[in-house]
């Protein structure tokens, strides 16, 4: 658990520690504003919820979040210290579920940082605030999703751009599963039972769920699951790396 | 404190480490030779938990590192090859992760830490990012965290690469005054080194162990050993090497002439312990021929000779390690 704490602190100061976090944060803040307002058409739908807010943030998180995950372990591997990280007396899963808590957090702080949206609408009418919450729960835990899935893929490589391409590539997979693009393609010959666990496999599925205002237990088990499964494979792949 | 048997690593049908065994004792300081590529950085790799061996076993203080990785790695202060950092940290928060990884309370912490700076000569930089730092100062970075948490076992990777002649000595000071209550492994192709600080030297050559001794061990299979310079300034002549091989007990004669001046080293034809003999005959003739000596003495072996002739060949004399246990 100290171990734990410890590799958990050093990522999350690792953030601070250049302007990534500061240029991270402000594009982030800047862009949801701006596809919120401009691209949404938030002041003309005339509603006082964070709907619009929300239905952005998967595709924001498709590019922004793998910007996040891409240096966790391939900057590690690309300079060495991941000798150092792993000859310490520190477990495996530790610095595997220490990083990615860092990560997850440093996006939970960049989230949390949009409560200007929540101020606004809480003053322009009179929002069911369970809603949004659910809403910012359910982005939360999409973050998790998306950085799980960027952190092992960040232990594929030791290149943070290739490692940034593949997560933005399986993000977007894993987001649109449930959609046209993806179901076309196995209609016609995959049985419906096929079909509906693709589907389920949707981050958007999931998260529009959520935002509903409907927290579901089965939506947050996918995510948990989705979670646990892409961080065993990080520490698989991490493990199987070293040599290399 | 440290019993490696049997080690071997494989990566595909590559054979990186074969079969390593060795053992060392609080007090010694081994020095691990071999050109790059021998397998030395991988066998570090394995004794300290980060590669897991093919076959074979390490053991550091009574712990097994695959059974029992952690109580190993606690006992291990390690410095990988090429002292990675965290680049974007200072030396002050990087040690601090490192005391906060090693379990060392808040007062412990600052008192290792202080003590490895002071060790390591760190004060005036604490506060940089490493990624900033000279190559010696991300040297001795690492270097301090090796040491942060006093470990009875301490392996470094090639400790003085791409330091200046001051720090290496620095460092090998350092490393001395350590040695005493330590059981430390470092490698190196600086050949010097070993003679300076180690008090055993195993030469690994393609993964197997071709020597295993103290230094003045190996240099005795030098064929320097017990051989005698003389180093004459001024003309020299033909005739000088006539008479010196003319001495009695001579085999062969080597003549290097070095700008003015030109060195004879003379081999024996038996190999005794220490030949003053020689010299002795050597001085004599020099003194009744009148030549002008800038230089005499008798040779103890020539390491990186036996360095050479060891890891060049093309069969391994497996006997060696038998010889070593």
């Amino acid at each position: 658990m100290n171990e734990l704490l410890a590799v958990f602190r050093r990522e999350l100061g690792g953030y601070f520690a250049t302007p990534l976090a500061f240029i991270f944060i402000v594009i982030f803040l800047l862009t949801m504003g701006a596809f919120t307002f401009y691209l949404g058409g938030y002041y003309e739908s005339g509603q006082a919820d964070l709907a619009i807010f929300f239905n952005f943030h998967p595709w924001l998180y498709l590019f922004l979040i793998p910007a996040i995950s891409m240096r966790l372990w391939a900057e590690e591997r690309r300079t060495g210290s991941i000798e150092l990280l792993l000859s310490l007396p520190v477990p495996l899963w530790a610095a595997v579920l220490g990083k990615f808590l860092a990560a997850w957090a440093f996006s939970g702080l960049a989230l949390a940082l949009t409560f200007p949206m929540w101020l606004t609408v809480n003053y322009l009418g009179d929002p069911d605030n369970g809603v949004i919450l659910a809403g910012y729960l359910g982005s939360f835990f999409m973050a998790g999703g998306y950085l799980a899935i960027g952190s092992c893929l960040s232990a594929v490589t030791r290149n943070q751009v290739i490692a940034f391409v593949l997560s933005v590539a399986v993000c977007f997979l894993f987001t649109v599963s449930g959609l046209p693009i993806v179901i076309d393609f196995f209609s016609g010959w995959a049985p419906q039972q096929v079909l509906n666990t693709i589907a389920s496999f949707s981050f958007l599925t999931h998260f529009n769920a959520i935002t509903r205002g409907v927290i579901d237990l089965r939506d947050i088990i996918y995510f948990a699951t989705l979670i646990g499964a892409w961080l065993i494979a990080c520490g698989i792949v991490v493990d199987m790396k070293k040599a290399g | 404190m440290i019993v490696i048997d049997g080690l071997t690593k494989h990566f595909g049908p590559f054979t990186a480490v074969d079969n390593i065994g060795f053992s060392v004792a609080r007090g010694e300081v081994l020095g691990f030779l071999g050109p790059n590529g021998a397998g030395k950085s991988t066998t570090m790799k394995m004794i300290t938990g980060f590669l897991a061996p093919s076959a074979g076993q390490a053991r550091i203080c009574g712990h097994d590192i695959v059974k029992d990785t952690l109580a190993a790695q606690r006992t291990i202060g390690y410095l990988p090859e090429g002292a990675p950092a965290y680049g974007d940290m200072t030396p002050r928060g990087f040690l601090r992760f490192i005391a906060r990884v090693r379990r060392l309370s808040g007062s412990e912490a600052l008192t290792a830490i202080d003590r490895a700076v002071e060790a390591t000569e760190l004060g005036g930089v604490l506060d940089q990012p490493i990624d900033t730092l000279s190559k010696g100062f991300r040297r001795r970075v690492g270097l301090a965290q090796s040491i942060l948490h006093n470990p009875p076992v301490l392996i470094m990777d090639e400790p003085t690469d791409g330091l200046d002649p001051n720090q290496k000595f620095e460092v090998r000071k350092l490393i001395g005054r350590m040695s005493a209550e330590k059981a430390i492994i470092i490698s190196t192709h600086i050949l010097e080194e070993v003679d300076a600080i180690c008090t055993r030297a195993l030469i690994i050559d393609r993964g197997r162990v071709v020597a295993d001794g103290t230094p003045a061990s190996l240099m005795a299979r030098s064929r320097y050993h017990n051989a005698v310079s003389l180093t004459l300034g001024g003309q020299t002549t033909v005739q000088m090497a006539e008479k010196l091989k003319a001495l009695p007990g001579i085999a062969s004669i080597e003549v290097i002439p070095r700008g003015a001046e030109t060195t004879f080293t003379l081999f024996p034809a038996t190999a005794r312990e220490s030949d003053t003999l020689l010299i002795d005959a050597v001085a004599r003739l020099a003194r009744d021929e009148n030549w002008p000596v800038r230089a005499l003495y008798g040779e103890p072996g020539r390491l990186d000779e036996v360095f050479r002739s060891l890891t060049r060949s093309d069969l391994a004399p497996s006997s060696e390690k038998r010889d070593a246990a």
